[in-house]
């Protein structure tokens, strides 16, 4: 466990970042801004992989599989539908997309 | 592989790593907050999560490597068949649910770490600190309400359940339930070696919690909740990553807790709620009150008249609404707006926030058709503009321009920011049937003079409006 201040000090500037990063996103992107922040705690599945790996039981093993399992579902969704979102997201500059008869 | 790197220089280079991923993630959500980069910032934090997996191989003294990669495996693959196939219409379930994925395995990780607990023996001292069992129930709470809530938000808006459970008492009920979880989890951390019997009710009051609190809120209100979920779920992966001194979870857990605190306000604000009136009243469905008597008529147009008001305008505003995205007319409307912007016609969307499912849904749809994001004007920006357009086109859409939110204190919109479509020289409205809207409200911009009512599938009727643009030459 690393120094309680020094983890307060990390909680603190993070929390921080996350407002500003965020605060003046404009309502046109709340719905792909929401998938994608929604990815990011994706990054859950590094803590499951390490639940999973240190498994010694059949119970933690079952509970680190499933663990594993919704992280990686989580990462993976989160990144497939926010990507796919916002690919589609273009200005008029761009060449049109093909006729859609 | 475990044994691939000295324990030391293993744990610095995955300490190195995580730096290199917290970085790459705050990276990608800040270029994901403009239009102009949003693209490379998703693709930005996607690289981050790569390397944070596969770095996280490296750990020194893990096992069951098999089961890890058929775990990923197994989750990847549905999450990216069924990411891949979702329909745009469908995009706030979906999220839903890898959102209480997320809270699923942060919840899962608790249950590991508090299950070592139980199994440990009570002298060998191998137990955790009273600070780090606290944020592991802490985070095992948050979890397993973000997992279970979200997997009924999933629900709802899917269709799978339709109707709103609620009883005389429920809030006191839900607290209650509440209290006693939070009370199972203070006799965990305070007990330092736990049974089974605190530990599994402890988990099961958390899940049935989740389960209750979603189940009263109407489906109008659930964006607002899964952007709750969504920033709990991201607090919950912050406290198990204080567990698991995993720099990079703190980090990401965070910055997504606070963003989506942010995030849930913003929504809840363009809605016109509250939070707390979000999650302890039961507006969003039912409960319709009559409202104002309306006076005046409706008056109907054919699409061949109405193709000749478009065409011999200047400056027409589109409103649409998820009307508009159920009848999937959003390519024969923006085929309908190019014909026009080729006459020389200045076209451009109004959107209203909480237009589609969620806020900055139709944005999503609109874009799925081509139409390109500087034509699309939220609220704040174009509201002005309408007194000056000649046709307000308004297809799907209802409450979002009721004038009633301006006027009638006893409506239960009133106060709701709308589009000011009646301030337009004349309104084009194109709506199914004869009904009232979402919310049942009669909407008064309908009978104004100055509207003029298209009915039918808002398609067919595009498509009918095209061929009257063409008619004009």
């Amino acid at each position: 466990m690393m120094e309680g201040i020094t983890a307060l000090y990390i909680v603190m500037l993070a929390a921080f970042a996350g407002y500003e990063v965020i605060a003046r996103v404009p309502v046109i992107l709340h719905t792909p801004l929401m998938s994608g922040s929604n990815f990011v705690h994706g990054v859950v599945l590094v803590g499951a992989m390490v639940a999973l790996g240190r498994a010694d039981s059949l119970l933690g093993q079952v509970i680190g599989f499933l663990g594993v399992a919704l992280g990686a579902g989580n990462a993976v969704g989160g990144y497939v539908v926010t990507e796919r979102m916002l690919e589609m997201f273009k200005s008029t500059g761009h060449k049109p997309r093909q006729e859609q008869k | 592989m475990a044994g691939l790197l000295p324990e030391n220089a293993a744990l610095l280079l995955i300490d190195a790593s995580y730096l290199l991923v917290a970085f790459l993630f705050i990276m990608g959500l800040k270029a994901m907050s403009s239009p102009i980069t949003a693209r490379r910032g998703i693709v930005v934090a996607g690289l981050g999560m790569l390397i944070g997996t596969v770095m996280s191989f490296l750990y020194p003294g893990m096992g069951n490597f098999a089961l890890m990669l058929a775990a990923i495996a197994v989750g990847g693959m549905l999450a990216w068949w069924s990411g891949k196939k979702v329909a745009m219409t469908d995009m706030p379930q979906m999220i839903a649910l890898y959102n209480g994925m997320g809270g699923g395995a942060a919840a899962a990780i608790a249950a590991a770490e508090l299950f070592r607990m139980v199994h440990a023996a009570p002298d060998s001292g191998s137990s955790h600190t009273p600070g780090v069992s606290s944020l592991a129930v802490a985070g095992a709470f948050i979890g397993s309400v973000s997992f279970s809530g979200s997997m009924i938000a999933f629900a709802k808006l899917q269709g799978l359940i339709t109707k709103s459970v609620r009883f005389r008492g429920q809030q006191v009920f839900n607290l209650a339930i509440a209290a006693a979880t939070l009370l199972l989890g203070a006799a965990i951390v305070v007990l330092v070696h736990p049974t089974g019997w605190q530990v599994v009710p402890f988990f099961m009051l958390a899940l049935l919690l989740g389960v209750i609190m979603t189940l009263p809120i109407g489906g109008a209100d659930m964006p607002v909740v899964i952007s709750l979920y969504n920033a709990l779920t991201g607090l919950a992966v912050g406290f198990e990553g204080f567990v698991l001194n995993n720099t990079a979870m703190i980090i990401a857990g965070v910055v997504v807790g606070s963003a989506g605190a942010l995030l849930t306000q913003l929504m809840a604000k363009a809605m016109n709620r509250s939070l707390a009136n979000v999650l302890f009243s039961n507006f969003g469905e039912g409960e319709v009150t009559a409202g104002e008597g309306v006076t005046g008529s409706l008056r109907s147009i054919e699409p061949s008249d109405a193709g000749i008001m478009l065409a011999f305008a200047e400056k027409v505003l589109v409103v649409p609404g998820y009307g508009m995205a159920v009848a999937q007319a959003q390519h024969k409307v923006w085929e309908l707006c190019r014909l026009l912007i080729e006459r020389g016609v200045n076209v451009r969307f109004a959107i209203h926030p909480v237009a589609g499912r969620m806020p900055g849904h139709m944005n999503v749809l609109l874009a799925e058709a081509g139409v390109p994001y500087d034509l699309i004007a939220d609220l704040d920006e174009v509201n002005a503009d309408f007194e000056t357009a000649d046709v307000a086109f308004v297809i799907g859409a209802n409450d979002v321009v009721n004038p009633v939110a301006r006027t009638d204190k006893s409506s239960p919109i009133y106060g709701m920011p709308i589009l000011n479509a009646d301030k337009a020289r004349n309104t084009l409205v194109i709506k199914r049937g004869q009904g009232a809207g979402f919310s049942g409200i009669e909407n008064h911009l309908f009978y104004l003079d100055n509207t003029r009512m298209v009915y039918g599938d808002a398609q067919k009727v595009a498509s009918q409006l095209i061929q009257g643009v063409k008619a004009v030459g």
